[in-house]
């Protein structure tokens, strides 16, 4: 019978663990979780950490969506658009560019001709000022929100929470996941923050007040 | 399989003479040839500055900063308590998820997967995010001797890769460049790049983003390393900043993730802690700009082909030490590399592994072992280090690295055979244990003033002391020993004089007790 790695590495492990036992451990879980905030100071936090991090912010009211979202793309210059196929239609309606609803046969490297992408959310984390895109119909494929240079998100109140804790619970793990925290970055040249790499150089986030 | 057999057996380093767990010196030696390079001190000195006050300020923003690092560190330990349930059930949750799981001995092992498994795909190229686990193995050089060409796609690993050099540190590893260096290495390497490109970060940065654009449209396989798996789900998540990280594992059509088996995690809530712990100790920032999350194959979004090796290569032996196995809790934040007062200094090649600083001079002899046999460079390692604890102190999940640093120490002499140092410590116990032959012996030291300069020093030792005198100076032996002091009328009259000394206090003591 040949051993295969699989159990020779199971092996290991539990020759190490019998060579050098350590007694069982529990976890603290002392730090903080549930935290909850107004309305107002959720918004002031995230609006001032996404700012730090050199994003773009409007907060608007539900009904006035469809207008911002034209003016940010506009005011960015971008002429075509691609959004996901869940996307609410009436967010589009003040818009007069080109809109292209994206689907997995079109091939990824393509998205690269739109000038912009608008999505929506699934969470978001004030104290980090992070979005939380899950792959639900209105937020589309990863690529998608990827390879174009400006992204417009839209963030309702409604899912913006304290911490990373509440987040993390409000997530759906099988679900193909992306934290967002502000533009693309580097640290890499003398450990000093520069905007914009390969991710969009622009994300303007469109916070919604009442949603 | 070997529990079958009743007796643990340790389990094996990772093979000597494979991958980037060792240099060629020893870090002295490497260690005084890099103080040399004043370019080197002043850009490590400047970014590692940076690093220390964003880390302060972002880490003393959270009240409950403490309790994540409690916390981070318990789970880490739990994990390593529980590793085969929780590898077995991360196996398969993936597999349940459309990936597939590769189990790897060794680096070379590991290596030969990735080969056959791109081979498979009929690509010659391949795009990669950083990842220090498949650093540790040498996978691009495995990849390049059978024609396959990688592609490190992280800004920093790209300017290493151009520049044919090394990582030097965990997170950015071309720390020791400097942007004009950066600058001429784009000018150099950079098929097409814009002659009239000067040296501002950010228009470095474009240059590596329109060259790197075209790779990611048109590479089919990528290969990643990963911050943490969670076995409960089968999730893996990869952190960075730059988007490379989403652009390959996005967009290729088959994704190889190469993750050291201590990477897992058992419950998704865990990223809480880690999600908090790591980029504000890393980067210093309170998240870092990207993080991606996948479990197993998304229809219609992301690489329809997933696989996952998990690798060995040391790590088991590492867990077989009850104080060693501390080691492989680490997340690579590097906030100990920045806080090292002798990182800051030698700069991360002089430590020779991938795994330079503080952590790495404790993993890096844990997973690659100090053979007393080959005169390993590892094993100086552990003496790379004044214990001055700073590292203990950044560490978000709490790893006792000075007192590794000294386990190894003990170990290291416990190993080496019959050297001049141990023949010394003989010969000095010897001695001691003998009061007369003990006296004569301290006179004879006395003579070792000529030794010393003028100043009192001794700066130079003949061999086998030399070790020693190389790296500090050591003062001259005094005149007299206590013992003969003490016996001298000087030292009578000085006893007295304490003596009443001591006695007046006492009575004052007394007086004031009443």
């Amino acid at each position: 019978m040949t051993t295969t790695a699989r159990d020779t590495v199971l092996g290991r492990i539990r020759d190490a663990l019998a060579l050098a036992p350590v007694p069982d451990t529990s976890v603290p879980r002392d730090y903080r979780t549930g935290r909850t905030l107004p309305d107002e100071e959720r918004l002031a936090l995230l609006t001032h950490r996404l700012v730090d991090y050199k994003a773009k912010v409007y907060p608007c009211t539900r009904e006035r969506t469809a207008e911002v979202i034209a003016d940010v793309l506009r005011e960015r210059g971008a002429r075509r658009i691609g959004v996901p196929a869940g996307l609410d239609e009436q967010w589009l309606t003040a818009y007069d560019g080109e809109v292209r609803q994206d689907s997995a046969d079109i091939p990824a490297p393509s998205l690269d001709a739109l000038d912009g992408v608008v999505t929506a959310s699934a969470v978001s984390c004030a104290e980090t000022g992070t979005i939380f895109l899950d792959g639900s119909a209105d937020q589309g494929r990863r690529a998608l929100s990827l390879v174009p240079d400006l992204h417009v998100c839209v963030v309702d109140l409604s899912s913006v929470v304290v911490g990373v804790p509440e987040a993390v619970a409000r997530l759906v793990p099988e679900r193909p996941t992306t934290l967002i925290s502000g533009p693309s970055a580097t640290s890499d040249i003398e450990l000093e923050r520069v905007e914009g790499v390969h991710g969009p150089r622009t994300l303007a986030v469109v916070i919604r007040t009442d949603a | 399989m070997s529990t079958f057999l009743g007796m643990p057996a340790t389990p094996p380093r990772s093979p000597y003479g494979t991958g980037n767990l060792r240099g060629d010196r020893k870090f002295p030696k490497a260690a005084h040839d890099e103080l040399r390079n004043e370019q080197l001190r002043r850009n490590l000195g400047k970014a590692t500055r940076t690093i220390r006050t964003k880390r302060l300020g972002v880490t003393g923003e959270l009240p409950d900063w403490e309790q994540l690092r409690d916390a981070g560190s318990a789970i880490k330990t739990d994990t390593m308590n529980r590793l085969p349930e929780l590898l077995e059930q991360l196996e398969q949750k993936v597999t349940e998820h459309g990936g597939t799981v590769h189990w790897a001995r060794d680096g070379a092992e590991a290596n030969e997967i990735v080969a056959r498994l791109v081979r498979a795909t009929g690509s010659s190229d391949v795009i990669k995010v950083k990842s220090m686990a498949t650093q540790e193995i040498g996978l691009n050089e495995h990849l390049e001797s059978i024609g396959i060409t990688p592609y490190e796609t992280d800004l920093a690993e790209l300017i290493v890769q151009l520049a044919d050099d090394k990582p030097s540190h965990i997170l950015v590893p071309a720390i020791h460049r400097n942007r004009d260096e950066i600058r001429q290495i784009f000018l150099d390497e950079i098929p097409g790049v814009d002659p009239d490109l000067d040296n501002v970060p950010a228009h470095l940065a474009a240059a590596a983003r329109a060259y790197l654009r075209e790779k990611f449209m048109t590479t089919k396989v990528a290969v990643s390393g990963a911050n943490f798996g969670i076995a409960e789900t089968g999730t893996l998540s990869v952190v960075e900043s730059e988007g490379n990280g989403r652009m390959c594992l996005t967009l290729p059509d088959t994704l190889i993730t190469v993750m050291g088996i201590e990477k897992v995690l058992p419950r998704y809530q865990d990223l809480e802690v880690f999600l908090q712990l790591l980029p504000r100790s890393s980067t210093g920032e309170r998240m870092n700009p990207y993080t991606s999350m996948w479990t197993g194959v998304t229809p219609g979004d992301g690489p329809q082909d997933f696989h996952l090796v998990l690798l060995d290569n040391g790590r088991t032996a590492a867990l077989a030490d009850t104080i060693g196995r501390e080691a492989l809790n680490c997340i690579r934040c590097s906030a100990c590399l920045n806080v090292c007062p002798v990182y800051e200094r030698t700069g991360g090649h002089a430590y020779g592994s991938t795994y330079p600083g503080p952590i790495g001079a404790v993993l890096t002899p844990q997973l690659a072992g100090m053979d007393a046999a080959e005169d390993d460079p590892n094993s100086s390692l552990p003496y790379a280090s004044s214990l001055c604890g700073a590292c203990f102190d950044a560490c978000p999940v709490k790893i006792d690295i000075p007192s590794m640093l000294v386990e190894l120490r003990h170990q290291h002499t416990e190993q080496s055979g019959t050297t001049a140092e141990k023949l010394a410590m003989k010969a000095a116990a010897g001695v001691m244990k003998r009061p007369k032959l003990f006296a004569a012996a301290q006179k004879a030291a006395a003579l070792g003033r000529i030794a010393g300069g003028r100043d009192g020093t001794i700066s130079h030792l003949p061999a086998p002391l030399s070790g020693w005198s190389d790296s500090r100076d050591t003062p001259a032996p005094p005149k007299q020993t206590f013992r003969s002091w003490l016996a001298s009328a000087e030292g009578a009259a000085t006893m007295s004089a304490a003596a009443e000394e001591g006695a007046r206090h006492t009575a004052d003591d007394h007086e004031e007790d009443r």
